[in-house]
């Protein structure tokens, strides 16, 4: 009987005291954490894929709540709805942001872009690109070995094998840019998804002089400058003999895409253009590419 | 007999082209000589398109200390400064000259009378090395007057003549070896005398007994050098594994460089062009060049103009035979797969070899089996392994710390992996990751 009461006594002592130890420094070293940052997490995607620049969910919350203000922060997973839930949270402002996607700035397919030689060495763009030029005469297109693939989280991009060229699966993508960030030769771009998910751009990154990109490749972008003297919005630029639509600036008006002899200029989901103007662009097809 | 202590391979030798004296090749139709031949800042070029020039007429300048000078190896007119697909397989600068005739600079000293005395100073023979656009002829192409001009602190107590030529196939200096010896040994003393040292080993491995004894006997005549035969092993012609076979000194990592023991590493190519720079006026355009191959007709040894494109090598020695599967730029151990056979012959163009559809396959990769192998083997005694999954995961500050730029590509690991895993493709990846970041955090500093 003795013996129980002093194991219940001293156990309950060393209970007691260890209560006390453990509940002093709990107050005494505990770390203030805003509760709004727990709450700013629960409402995002909880991808971590890293797009918007933080090191995972609960980092972008952490950087919300301390900045004070949401300007120029987005979280390209969510959007806007969840910037919009973000901000109800902070009694913050969400900044309007454009709703973006990746676009594959290379039309190099089998067709288009003969292989000249044959690579054997690791499936990798990133080990290909050290190696050399790959396996087509165009030392800035696409590799095709499908880093970018590995890299979405999302599963939104994907390489076509009859063209050998990355997709894009638009519904999937999130702009995350994990891809363009993979990219060894910065082809993808995070481009604005556009009015009703139209847009217009120049598929095509080779900066070689124009006879020699236009020998190595057939959809090639040959710098011949037409494009620049048609847009009406003065949208576009040309650099090292490529041309580039700023985005802010393109109001899709498509004018570009009609002049462009190597078809290098692409717009996406417009509805199909009317009669007459199919006809005249089969009647000029023939001078273009005898 | 001495070697080198950590690692080593030894691949099938298939020196084929040994036997074959060194041949004047043809002069090319259009020479193309690109831009960047060296390690160093790219060369800046000095004609423009119509300009005539002449054999050993210097067309472009050195872009910096680290840099050389790129001089005409024919005569005729400046085509265009274009660019070229070069031996990286990327397109780079490139001055292409259109040939007329076989036109000399009136100040080269054609003849072949040997010329032993040399009354300069050692500055003087540094500054005609520098003029001479002189590279390292093995094969990593550095310049050589950096090399001769050590750093503040820094003395050297011997030169070291790396006759090894350990990679397979390649006879290049063997032959150079035993057909111009005495202008080699002129030429050791020369280097001496501009690196301010008494002491000259000709490092030969014993698979060159020829080579070892020529230069044995005619070394007799010239005070303080010696020829060190060699047991064969790969990769004793590196830099780093040969001043340990030779002196039994460890060069430290990276970037501690050879002069910090007191070696200073020459090729015989190199110590030849020395030569001929310093005693007969003449620059550096012209190499001897192996074109080999199991299925070549004639494996040879050429005595080639720098600019002169592969493809002529190639129709020289019989033809690009049929079931060729890769053509290599260099040796099969460190060669790289070249993109064409329109690739001109660069200052550190050791060989053409032409690899059948047998040889060019690559195995199929199987997972690590953890055998080490690559770790014995590995001359720098790095972890191979380790290193290439580090890359393949991006993991750059853990390669980093596991020393990947002491790393030599000399392609021991991938050459023993029983599970053919693409090592040194990986290595390679994080190598130049790695020296990018280094190289950003320096410039930051």
């Amino acid at each position: 009987m003795n013996m129980i009461l002093i194991a219940v006594v001293s156990l309950g002592a060393i209970g007691l005291v260890s209560a006390i130890v453990l509940y002093v420094a709990s107050k005494k070293f505990a770390v203030y954490e805003d509760p709004r940052i727990a709450q700013v997490a629960e409402v995002l995607p909880q991808a971590n894929c890293g797009g918007c620049g933080f090191p995972g969910c609960s980092g972008f919350a952490a950087a919300c709540v301390k900045a004070g203000s949401l300007e120029g922060k987005l979280c390209p997973v969510g959007g806007q709805p969840t910037m919009e839930k973000v901000a109800a949270i902070l009694g913050l402002k969400a900044e309007a942001s454009e709703p973006k996607v990746a676009v594959v700035r290379c039309n190099g397919t089998c067709d288009n872009r003969p292989r000249l030689t044959q690579y054997d060495g690791v499936r990798s763009c990133v080990v290909a690109n050290a190696t050399g030029g790959g396996e087509t005469g165009c030392f800035f297109g696409c590799l095709g070995y499908g880093d970018c693939a590995n890299a979405c989280q999302f599963g939104a991009i994907r390489i076509n094998p009859q063209t050998g060229l990355p997709e894009v699966d638009e519904t999937k993508c999130t702009a995350c840019g994990a891809c363009a960030k993979t990219c060894p030769r910065n082809i993808i771009e995070i481009r604005p998804r556009g009015k009703n998910n139209r847009r217009v751009y120049v598929q095509c990154v080779n900066k070689d002089k124009g006879a020699l990109a236009r020998k190595v490749c057939d959809a090639a972008c040959i710098g011949c400058g037409k494009c620049v003297k048609t847009c009406p919005f003065e949208a576009i630029t040309l650099e090292n003999n490529l041309a580039y639509i700023d985005p802010a600036k393109c109001k899709a008006c498509r004018k570009c895409e009609m002049e462009c002899l190597q078809g290098a200029i692409v717009a996406v989901n417009f509805p199909p253009r009317k009669q007459r103007e199919t006809v005249s662009a089969e009647i000029e097809q023939p001078e273009v590419k005898p | 007999m001495k070697t080198f202590r950590i690692g080593g391979v030894h691949p099938a030798a298939n020196k084929l082209s040994a036997g074959k004296a060194i041949e004047p090749l043809a002069l090319p139709r259009q020479a193309v000589f690109p831009l960047s031949q060296h390690i160093g800042a790219p060369a800046t070029p000095l004609v423009k398109k119509g300009d005539t020039v002449k054999v050993g007429t210097r067309i472009a300048e050195a872009g910096g200390f680290v840099s050389a000078p790129i001089f005409s190896s024919v005569s005729g007119k400046v085509n265009k400064i274009d660019s070229v697909i070069d031996a990286s397989g990327y397109r780079k600068p490139a001055i292409y000259i259109d040939v007329e005739g076989d036109e000399w600079e009136p100040d080269i000293d054609r003849s072949t009378t040997l010329l032993k005395t040399c009354d300069l100073s050692p500055e003087e023979i540094v500054s005609r090395i520098k003029e001479a656009g002189i590279v390292g002829m093995g094969g990593a192409c550095f310049p050589t007057h950096v090399k001769l001009s050590p750093p503040a602190g820094c003395k050297a107590t011997c030169v070291i003549i790396n006759g090894v030529e350990c990679e397979p196939y390649l006879t290049a200096d063997h032959r150079l070896m035993l057909e111009k010896p005495d202008e080699i040994l002129v030429g050791i003393c020369i280097l001496m005398k501009a690196a301010k040292v008494n002491r000259a080993y000709i490092a030969i491995e014993n698979n060159k007994p020829d080579a070892i004894r020529l230069l044995s006997e005619k070394a007799k005549a010239y005070a303080g050098i010696e020829v060190i035969p060699l047991q064969v092993k790969y990769p004793q012609g590196g830099e780093k594994q040969l001043i340990d076979a030779v002196i039994r000194r460890q060069v430290p990592a990276p970037p501690a460089l050879p002069i910090h023991v007191g070696a200073i590493v020459q090729n015989v190519g190199t110590v030849f062009a020395i030569y001929e720079a310093v005693q007969k006026h003449k620059p550096l355009f012209e190499r001897i060049v192996t074109v080999t191959g199991k299925s070549l007709k004639t494996p040879s040894n050429f005595l080639t103009r720098l600019g002169t494109p592969m493809s002529q090598l190639i129709e020289a020695a019989g033809g690009m035979p049929e079931d060729t599967g890769k053509v290599i730029g260099g040796g099969p151990m460190m060669g790289k797969a070249l993109m064409s056979t329109d690739i001109p012959i660069c200052k550190g163009s050791s060989g053409v070899l032409l690899m059948n559809e047998h040889e060019a396959r690559r195995a199929t990769p199987q997972p690590c089996i953890r055998c080490a192998k690559c770790v014995s083997v590995c001359p720098m005694g790095l972890e191979p392994y380790l290193l290439a999954t580090c890359s393949a995961h991006g993991d750059w500050d853990r390669v980093e710390h596991e020393q990947i730029m002491s790393c030599i590509e000399c392609g021991s690991c991938q050459f023993t992996c029983p599970s053919h895993r693409p090592i040194l493709d990986n290595i390679r990846l994080g190598k130049g990751k790695v020296g990018a970041i280094i190289r950003a955090r320096n410039t930051k500093k």
